[in-house]
């Protein structure tokens, strides 16, 4: 009897290989954020856990946040006037800025700075974790490691994001109100008007959804990573806690700006 | 005859093509100490893993109580669980929480006694095991010593039916070692637990254990009582016991 060949081999195969591990990679990723958002609502509540990383992952981050903000708002009163001088609408810079914040900037670059901070030190610290035998210590004491450590995690990232966001933005409309009104002279009232006359609701709420999405992408992935870390190919210990944190920061970026573009999409 | 407690029927453990465990059959008997012996790198503590459920193997089965834990459903296992305790060679202690919290994580997450009967229950265990006021300490502020006995501090504070000790006196002086391996057997006496402990402290180990084990290539080779072991004649068992395979080595 002869041996029947496989219908692929060489490159179209390893395609194909690939492609069968990162939808394996997704389901499980899908079954991880599934048990994730269970948890979070099952019996007894964790409660101070999630207190505690809200003071972790919202409180600790504000000061970046509205230092961040208050830098993007006054380069974009900046931008903005230079541009509208030329049309003759510097008038309108209060809705340039805020919409922008609003709608695009606070939502993203939140998260963003929300990873690099809180994100990456959530996938080392779960990270260690793992690879120091204490996930396993967790299950021997019948603890379920996903309800201990990503729940928490997750439900602080959800309540605190959409709050930093609207740090952001609030800061950020400050900042472009110092650089186009102090700096550039554009009548602070102005200004103030064409905020409040350009921003609709939709716009706030749709800042609001972007957010909430952004901090699923963020917790997810974060710990994710560090929940996994010790299945990383071709590196073990404190090497692999390394390069999670890395894949963890990148990953989550990346996936904000996607999800960023696919949303606006819809939003729009 | 005495139905097992614990019962491993032909388990295999293969890593990719690194087979560890190659067909173990073993009974562990209910309430008595049982000492799994062997070199390092035999797959004791991998064994271990299995028992408690944290590796399942590539082929065979592990029974409680004649009940195979892999079909065991969601209450079942919990049950399983919540009677079965694990000491980690490396301690395996929460870096960021308190001496205190450690031992009382397994009280506060699994079960629902109020705050004044856990903190009971774990300044007792801090006594029994002459802890002291470390409780306020982190993991990083004891010495090995103190950790080892914080980590069994917290395997023994849920009062648990089996306790499964990986390598308890490892990187400890022999006053220490000693002290560990007479707290066992004590506790085992006092509370009356299952133990099995993986150890290589030969042949401190056969005072404290009623049943000895030894691993040797994946395989069981030898299993029997603790006064057996040291009249055994399987080669292999000698050389371990006498330290020939380190002597041989060396020259």
């Amino acid at each position: 009897m002869t041996q029947e060949s496989p219908p692929f081999t060489g490159m179209p195969a390893a395609l194909g290989a690939l492609v069968l591990e990162r939808i394996r990679l997704a389901g499980h990723f899908a079954l991880f954020l599934g048990a994730g958002f269970f948890h979070i609502f099952s019996w007894p509540l964790q409660a101070r856990k999630i207190l505690q990383q809200i003071y972790f992952i919202g409180a600790k981050s504000l000061l970046v946040i509205c230092l961040t903000g208050l830098f993007t708002g006054m380069v974009l009163g900046l931008q903005g006037y230079y541009t509208l001088i030329k049309f003759g609408s510097e008038g309108y810079l209060g809705s340039a800025v805020a919409l922008t914040l609003i709608r695009e900037l606070g939502p993203v670059l939140t998260a963003i700075m929300v990873t690099a901070r809180a994100g990456s030190a959530m996938t080392a610290e779960i990270g260690i974790l793992r690879i120091s035998e204490q996930i396993d210590a967790l299950k021997t004491m019948n603890i379920q490691p996903i309800r201990f450590l990503f729940s928490p995690r997750l439900a602080a990232a959800i309540i605190s994001i959409p709050l930093l966001a609207s740090f952001f933005n609030v800061v950020g409309i400050i900042g472009g109100y110092l650089t186009g009104s102090k700096l550039l002279g554009i009548n602070p009232g102005v200004y103030f008007a064409r905020v409040e006359s350009s921003i609709l609701l939709s716009d706030v709420t749709g800042g609001l959804l972007k957010s909430l999405v952004f901090a699923v992408v963020v917790a997810s992935v974060c710990c994710y990573q560090g929940y996994y870390t010790h299945r990383r190919k071709g590196s073990f210990g404190s090497k692999s806690v390394g390069l999670s944190t890395t894949s963890a920061v990148v990953q989550s970026s990346v996936l904000i700006l996607i999800t960023d573009y696919i949303l606006t999409s819809f939003l729009l | 005859m005495e139905t097992p407690l614990i019962r491993l029927v032909n388990v295999h453990k293969n890593f990719g093509s690194n087979a560890v465990l190659r067909g173990v059959s073993l009974d562990i008997a209910e309430g008595k100490t049982t000492a799994i012996i062997g070199k390092s790198g035999e797959g004791k503590s991998v064994l271990l893993k299995h028992i408690i459920g944290l590796m399942q193997p590539s082929q065979g089965e592990i029974l409680y109580r004649e009940k195979p834990i892999l079909k065991m459903d969601r209450k079942e296992t919990r049950a399983f669980r919540s009677r079965m305790s694990y000491m980690f060679q490396g301690c395996a202690l929460f870096d960021s929480m308190t001496i205190f919290d450690n031992i009382a994580l397994p009280l506060v997450e699994g079960t629902r006694l109020s705050p004044a009967a856990i903190r009971k229950k774990v300044l007792l265990r801090l006594e029994q095991l002459d802890l002291g006021d470390v409780g306020r300490l982190y993991p990083s502020q004891i010495s090995g010593g103190m950790m080892k006995r914080v980590a069994m501090a917290r395997a023994l504070v849920t009062d648990p039916e089996v306790v499964l000790f990986d390598e308890p006196t490892t990187g400890l002086d022999p006053i220490r070692k000693n002290a560990v391996h007479a707290m066992i057997a004590d506790y085992q006496r006092q509370f009356g637990f299952t133990a099995l402990v993986v150890s290589h402290e030969i042949p401190d180990i056969f005072h404290i254990a009623q049943n000895i084990i030894m691993l040797d290539e994946g395989l069981i080779v030898f299993s029997g009582v603790s006064e057996e072991i040291q009249a055994c004649q399987i080669p292999e068992v000698r050389r371990f016991i006498r330290g020939e395979n380190h002597l041989k080595s060396i020259d």
